[in-house]
């Protein structure tokens, strides 16, 4: 694998999401001219079962298909997992770790046993609450995502993906407004 | 070309006996409809039903008994379907109309075939 | 911006699964009868719709079993159709009573096939046991290493299939290609439509003025003729299928063989694989390269017919190849790839390269790039004369 191959691994739990965004964000990705793979554990599909879904970035041409081993990022939807799942598993010191919580990014390190600078908290599912209405943090936890790489352009990303939710509920308008607004919450309110 | 081979070949009785080779026969096991009419089966028979026409009544059950569809059948001049006699070059001698005409009746008998 | 090869091509975002209806309804054929399986569930769900919302005019037959979805397409088929299915899997192995009597009547089905384990134990993850248990069922077969190929190998196949008179599957891996999303160059509806063409059937049932019976009994006066020609007109098939793909690079620029050479030319050790885990031992090829290691792969693309003399001629200056299965065959000798190419060798009175036989990602098992070294590693060994080559099939990542 080439150094410019980013590699992203999603926890969640079967039903919150995460292969949705793991498949929303590599479209939304492509769209601004990369190549991109998106593909969730595969298993059978169970509520709250601990599921994980995928992504490879990269400049070039993705040929490789086997799982991601070492992840350059970690995006938890779901703090809980952080008892149950090895959410550090394969992620070297250089590897982030984007947590859906209240907590600090201090608390969550020691937690995990990871340095502080590879943390990033970001308390989505209050945000998801209070923009879509509904507990459902994989949206925010796009924008996050999109703040801690850092070298993605979020306007691009935000216009991508209201392109893409705008087919997809075009009978919903407000369902595209609250997960746009999420997404740029998110993006303003993760931290380190 | 290798169609009308095949059609030559399955429908000329004479040469019906001829093996086809791989680039002679149908792609697909294709084979023309209508070929039966080619096989006169009547050469298998052992045993002949042989017809009465002064006894049969034309109840037509030995036309609609007949596996082979050996029974010939015509208007007469009240355009009343009548038996008019069987099909030796199809009928095999199975004797099925012969055991189905009523007993009363008798109008067909099988004899011993005379080869 | 990601740039297509073809000029009027559209760079989209789509799962093997969702690019195989894509080009099912590109192809737009007369018939579709399936019976959804995972991890095939997709195609014909996606392919349904496009059926019920009136964007194709194909007839959609929902039946009862895989048995009756071959039955199905076959009848259709014969009766002058453009038809296709789609299955995985125990539903591969339902319709195989069918498999031979659509290849046995001649005729040009295609079928989207996704790669999944075979019960028992029951399993939805990819291996090729299934398509590779039918490989003697008279079907071209060919497999697809991503979604772009899958999508490609789609289009060309119905092609394939009309010219050679054969059915045709065209498989991806399931979840690994079925379910991942990749970035796939398609093309417009109107080009695809005009590169398959109308279909032409010579003869076909429903013409009525020019009836004829199909499937009649055979004996042992004409079965083997018949069996005779299935047999030629597989391997007339590759001429079929080079054509073809021949004028699918002059339409859309994609380059397409019997199979796919990888750094092949000078190397000293090489494997065979099929499949998706091709991509993945490409890193391992470009990695060993970096280091000087002069290590090729060779992916076969068409797997029936089977490409023997042509691979012979680029297998024959490698000194050890592995060949990699993702099925056993439960022989209690060698897998099925390894002994078309170890026949293959052997039928040539060339000098042999010394080949091994691996197994892997049984049911889904992890292959990796790691694991993909680890075996270049041993044919380096065998090279320098450290290791003997296994008379055996080995197996990797299992624990044994």
């Amino acid at each position: 694998m080439s150094k410019k191959m980013i590699e992203i691994r999603w926890h969640g739990r079967g039903g919150q999401g995460a292969k949705t965004a793991a498949l929303l964000f590599a479209e939304t990705i492509l769209a601004t001219g990369k190549y991109i793979q998106a593909f969730p554990e595969y298993g059978p599909e169970r509520m709250g079962a601990p599921v994980q879904s995928f992504n490879r970035i990269s400049e070039e041409p993705i040929m490789i298909h086997c799982g991601v081993v070492n992840p350059d990022y970690v995006v938890i939807l779901d703090p809980s997992l952080m008892n149950s799942v090895s959410v550090t598993g394969g992620v070297n010191e250089n590897g982030k770790i984007i947590v859906n919580t209240s907590f600090t990014s201090s608390d969550i390190a020691k937690k995990l046993g990871i340095l502080v600078k590879q943390v990033h908290v970001v308390n989505a599912s209050q945000i998801a609450i209070e923009t879509i209405g509904r507990n459902i943090p994989n949206t925010p936890m796009l924008g996050a995502l999109v703040k801690v790489i850092g070298t993605l352009d979020i306007n691009e990303v935000l216009n991508n993906i209201k392109n893409k939710l705008t087919t997809k509920f075009r009978h919903k308008p407000d369902v595209i407004e609250g997960n746009i607004s999420s997404i740029k919450r998110a993006f303003e309110e993760v931290v380190s | 070309m290798k169609k009308d081979m095949t059609k030559k070949l399955f429908c000329d009785e004479q040469i019906y006996d001829k093996k086809l080779t791989v680039s002679e026969l149908s792609v697909g096991g294709v084979i023309e409809a209508g070929t039966a009419v080619n096989f006169h089966t009547g050469s298998w028979r052992s045993q002949r039903p042989v017809w009465v026409k002064e006894r049969c009544i034309s109840c037509l059950v030995c036309w609609i008994s007949c596996p082979d569809s050996c029974i010939k059948i015509a208007p007469d001049e009240k355009k009343i379907t009548v038996v008019t006699g069987i099909d030796y070059d199809y009928c095999k001698g199975c004797g099925i109309c012969a055991k189905e005409c009523l007993s009363k009746i008798k109008a067909i008998n099988m004899e011993n075939e005379k080869k | 911006m990601i740039k297509t090869i073809y000029s009027n091509g559209k760079i989209i975002a789509k799962t093997g699964n969702e690019i195989v209806a894509e080009a099912m309804r590109q192809i737009e054929p007369d018939v579709v009868a399936a019976y959804p399986i995972t991890p095939a569930t997709e195609i014909v769900q996606i392919f349904s719709q496009f059926v019920a919302d009136g964007i194709v005019k194909s007839e959609y037959v929902a039946v009862e079993s895989e048995h009756s979805a071959m039955s199905a397409t076959i009848a259709a088929s014969a009766a002058g159709a453009r038809s296709m299915t789609a299955t995985s899997s125990q539903g591969l192995s339902l319709m195989w009573e069918m498999l031979y009597i659509a290849s046995g009547l001649r005729l040009p089905v295609v079928m989207a096939e996704v790669n999944r384990a075979l019960s028992a134990p029951i399993n939805i993850h990819c291996d090729q046991s299934d398509t590779m248990g039918a490989r003697d069922a008279g079907w071209i077969q060919i497999y697809s290493e991503n979604s772009q190929e899958a999508y490609d190998n789609m289009i060309q196949a119905v092609k394939i299939a009309e010219n050679a008179k054969l059915p045709v599957l065209v498989t991806m891996d399931g979840f690994i290609i079925s379910h991942c999303m990749e970035v796939v160059e398609v093309y417009p509806d109107f080009d695809v439509k005009r590169f398959i063409g109308e279909y032409k059937p010579d003869r076909y049932l429903l013409d009525v003025k020019n009836p004829y019976t199909l499937g009649a009994i055979d004996l042992h006066d004409y079965y083997f003729e018949h069996r005779y020609q299935i047999a030629e007109a597989m391997k007339n098939a590759r001429d079929t299928i080079l054509n073809v793909a021949n004028d699918f690079e002059k339409k859309f620029g994609r380059k397409y063989d019997l199979y796919e050479k990888y750094m092949l030319d000078d190397a000293e050790i090489a494997i065979v694989i099929i499949g998706s885990a091709a991509g993945t031992s490409k890193i391992a090829v470009k990695r060993l390269r970096e280091k000087g290691i002069k290590a090729g792969l060779l992916k076969i693309r068409v797997y029936r017919p089977f490409p023997s003399e042509q691979i012979v001629m680029d297998l024959k200056h490698i000194k050890v190849v592995a060949v990699l299965d993702r099925a056993d065959s439960c022989s209690g000798a060698f897998s099925p790839i390894y002994s078309d190419i170890a026949a293959s060798l052997c039928s040539t009175g060339i000098i042999c390269p010394k080949i091994v036989n691996y197994v892997y990602g049984l049911g889904g098992r992890e292959i990796d790039v790691e694991h993909i070294l680890s075996i270049y590693e041993k044919l380096k060994k065998i090279v320098l004369g450290i290791e003997k080559p296994s008379n055996k099939v080995e197996y990797i990542n299992v624990r044994i």
